[in-house]
């Protein structure tokens, strides 16, 4: 555990020392943007509006209590969904996506000798493979939690109002009560710390992948069972530092 | 020209080179030759740099390659094209993209229509005009190989590294690969080293040839002498081929046998 964790620093710093032109590395990152960001906003979108839509029945199902105001529902959704659900589960999701596309990618990339074909012709192979993505998921994952915040939201306003539980104005009188910007800085510190141990801890698993097929998929599972619970992790330090 | 003194590497308490000292000359296909197991692939990836010896030293035309700093080695490294077993093209990038991937990262001064001229000259180089678009996946091995060929000397190359260029591949692709890989060693003057324990190479291009057992290197000479070499496992390895039988046989009968089958090889390529 911590010989890994060492050479996890090393891979790290091996990625910053000796790097590429930086308009190749911007390019790469330009490319990777596309790959995590943008083709991941259909599932970003569905599970997000979702979410909000099952928050805001949900809370409608036990919020039974006549003194309570309806309007605490559309409180609560937002609520949750900047502070938690919006940043946190749209990490777990893209670390099931974007994590196992990069271990996968580049585990490919190690068994197939393209890696070393990049090494022999003295190309530093972290910094031009692994840089970009990092740099690539810091840049979109605030984005795309920016997006879930929004469509979790709309959904839970969409599912409140055809079901009955709340009316519009209660819903949009709920989302403007008490609102404290900072919890949306806080959301999007939040997805740029998991955006990095999402794309670090990928992109380590598979840079170092050996064997063959099997091993590749292997280096998947343990690159998203691995950045799930350093999200969780990261989840409760950052809270508990903080707010 | 490449000197290996002493290169000693272990894995696990396991010595897999034994101390091999040897030299690799300009203008000639080197082939290190040994059965399976016996260090090839590990003394190849000590002198390309993708391992570190143990002990021992590895010099580029003078210029030292192990333990030297990181700005040589890389000055060395983008002097070396290497042919991969499996090609190793990326398979993300077309044909024309892979020959011009070194060019655009090595050579950045060079313009878009200068690195268009050159990949041109490559792929038609290797024979392989018309397949500039098509991905690595829509190839056969025959043509990966070539691509290989073509991107690892589209830099102009000083050193070219092939690991197994024919394995994998027919007999007749085979051949066409190795007269590529000799012509292109001769036409540029470039050092050439092959791994390989195919025996048609080592009649059809062995110049020099360095022959590896168990971590050592037990014998080095050319394709004429090695049919006479009187080292038990060079010949237990080159006699184990029927082929290799046949034309010993056809040498012991006449004399000057092996030359006059390479001498005829070369003639018809």
């Amino acid at each position: 555990m911590v010989k890994n964790f060492g050479e996890f620093l090393l891979f790290i710093q091996s990625m910053v020392t000796r790097t590429e032109r930086l308009k190749t590395l911007w390019q790469r990152t330009l490319e990777e943007s596309v790959i995590i960001g943008f083709d991941s906003v259909f599932i970003v979108a569905i599970v997000s509006a979702f979410i909000g839509a099952v928050t805001c029945v949900q809370i409608s199902y036990n919020l039974v209590s006549p003194l309570i105001p309806k309007s605490t529902i559309g409180f609560m959704v937002r609520e949750m969904t900047i502070l938690e659900l919006a940043p946190t589960i749209t990490s777990i999701v893209l670390a099931g996506k974007v994590g196992s596309s990069i271990a996968g990618g580049l585990g490919t990339m190690r068994i197939t000798e393209q890696v070393a074909a990049l090494e022999v012709m003295g190309i530093n192979s972290a910094s031009y493979l692994v840089l970009p993505r990092i740099v690539a998921a810091i840049l979109m994952f605030p984005l795309l939690v920016i997006l879930a915040m929004a469509l979790s939201i709309l959904g839970g306003y969409l599912a409140g109002t055809l079901t009955g539980a709340i009316s519009a104005q209660e819903y949009i009188e709920g989302l403007r009560t008490d609102f404290i910007p900072y919890n949306i800085a806080f959301a999007l510190i939040k997805s740029v710390v998991f955006a990095f141990l999402v794309s670090a801890i990928s992109s380590y698993k598979g840079y170092f992948t050996t064997g063959g097929a099997l091993e590749v998929g292997a280096a998947s599972t343990g690159a998203v069972n691995n950045s799930i619970i350093a999200i969780l992790i990261a989840d409760f330090v950052l809270a508990a530092l903080l707010l | 020209m490449i000197e290996i003194h002493n290169v000693q590497k272990s894995f696990n308490g396991n010595q897999v080179l034994k101390g091999i000292t040897c030299t690799f000359e300009t203008g000639k296909c080197n082939l290190l030759l040994g059965g399976s197991g016996t260090g090839k692939s590990v003394l190849l990836q000590c002198i390309v740099g993708l391992m570190q010896p143990d002990i021992g030293s590895i010099t580029y035309d003078g210029s030292v390659f192990t333990n030297n700093k990181v700005q040589i080695r890389q000055e060395i490294r983008r002097k070396i094209g290497m042919l991969f077993q499996g090609s190793a093209l990326f398979d993300s990038m077309t044909v024309y993209e892979n020959i011009e991937f070194p060019l655009k990262m090595l050579t950045p001064e060079m313009t878009r229509e200068e690195r268009r001229d050159r990949v041109e000259f490559c792929l038609k180089r290797v024979g392989l005009e018309n397949a500039g678009n098509k991905m690595p996946a829509e190839i056969s091995g025959g043509m990966k190989k070539r691509v290989g060929i073509a991107r690892a000397i589209a830099p102009n190359c000083t050193y070219l590294f092939c690991d197994e260029p024919n394995s994998g591949l027919d007999p007749l692709t085979s051949l066409k690969i190795d007269e590529l890989i000799h012509e292109i060693t001769h036409e540029y003057n470039i050092t050439t080293a092959i791994i390989t324990h195919d025996m048609n190479s080592v009649i059809e291009i062995g110049d020099h040839i360095i022959f590896l057992h168990k971590g050592q290197k037990l014998w080095d000479g050319t394709k004429e002498e090695i049919l006479n070499a009187q080292v038990p496992e060079l010949k237990e390895f080159i006699f184990s081929s029927s082929l290799v039988r046949a034309a010993k046989k056809v040498d012991d009968e006449s004399e000057g046998g092996l030359a006059a089958i390479t001498e005829g090889e070369s003639t018809s390529a």
